[in-house]
């Protein structure tokens, strides 16, 4: 077994495993934890596929701002009790799990029964493109005009998002 | 070397993982994590595909999916904190106003 390999099964064991954990917890603090560890397995896997700037971001936006939001709010909602969040899923519910599992093993199925990969390895320029510079040059010559319109989307979910969470609407 | 598959299975046993999650919980931050999880693995099969294909459209792609699961987070939070100063639940079964 290769490093890589034993690498990669490391993190898809983690990120599988906390992802489970995350779903089926009842506590959301609890959930929102494993998610966060879920997140940096992720980024973990981002490395093994050597995007650098991906794997940062992914730590950054994702494990620190967005769930830093999700505790946030979670934590501003149960001040008072929190039992009103904890909730009672009904047994039957537990028929998706089963038919989740379905669905895994016919994709695994499909993806062993098409044969050959449908790429065969990594790119040799797989290094290079995973890079701040590489990325830097794309978005800021072929992909200016979307770059320009996600910070016109930013700040109108800014604005949303206060509209949202004042206490009365105008 | 590995194969991409390994990725793609990976990243649809994630997705899976989310859709259950939407499906079975009512706390709507749970079901917002569920959304960020499939968000996450969609990524992760973009990036596998830009390493493998040696294009770096797939990584720029990520850029703006995270930018977007930025802008989702800000606004999805603030209703969950509207509706719960209306209707002091984020329980879904509870919320159906919508409904005739």
């Amino acid at each position: 077994m290769s490093g890589t390999l034993v690498l990669f099964t490391f993190l898809a064991i983690v990120a599988v495993a906390s992802a489970l954990l995350m779903v089926t917890r009842l506590n959301p603090i609890t959930s929102a934890m494993y998610l966060i560890l879920n997140f940096i397995s992720l980024a973990g896997l981002y490395l093994t596929l050597k995007a650098q700037f991906i794997a940062v971001i992914q730590i950054m936006v994702y494990a620190g701002a967005i769930m830093v939001l999700v505790l946030f709010v979670i934590m501003l909602l149960n001040l008072e009790d929190e039992d009103a969040l904890y909730e009672h899923i009904p047994w039957t519910k537990y028929i998706m799990f089963v038919l989740g599992a379905a669905f895994i093993v016919e994709m695994i199925i499909i993806t062993g029964l098409a044969g050959a990969p449908v790429v065969p390895a990594m790119s040799p320029e797989a290094a290079t493109i995973g890079t701040v510079e590489y990325i830097g040059k794309a978005l800021y010559s072929s992909y200016l005009l979307p770059f320009e319109m996600t910070s016109i989307l930013l700040l109108s979910a800014m604005i949303g998002a206060i509209v949202l969470a004042k206490k009365r609407f105008p | 070397m590995l194969s991409i598959n390994y990725y793609l299975i990976l990243s649809a046993v994630l997705f899976t993982i989310g859709v259950v999650g939407v499906l079975t919980r009512r706390n709507a931050i749970l079901i917002f994590m569920c959304i960020e999880l499939m968000l996450n693995s969609v990524n992760l099969t973009l990036v596998a595909f830009s390493a493998y294909l040696g294009n770096v459209e797939g990584q720029v792609l990520v850029f703006f999916v995270m930018a977007v699961a930025a802008a989702e987070a800000a606004v999805g939070l603030a209703i969950v904190l509207a509706l719960f100063r209306n209707h002091v639940t984020v329980n879904l079964d509870e919320i159906n106003i919508l409904k005739w």
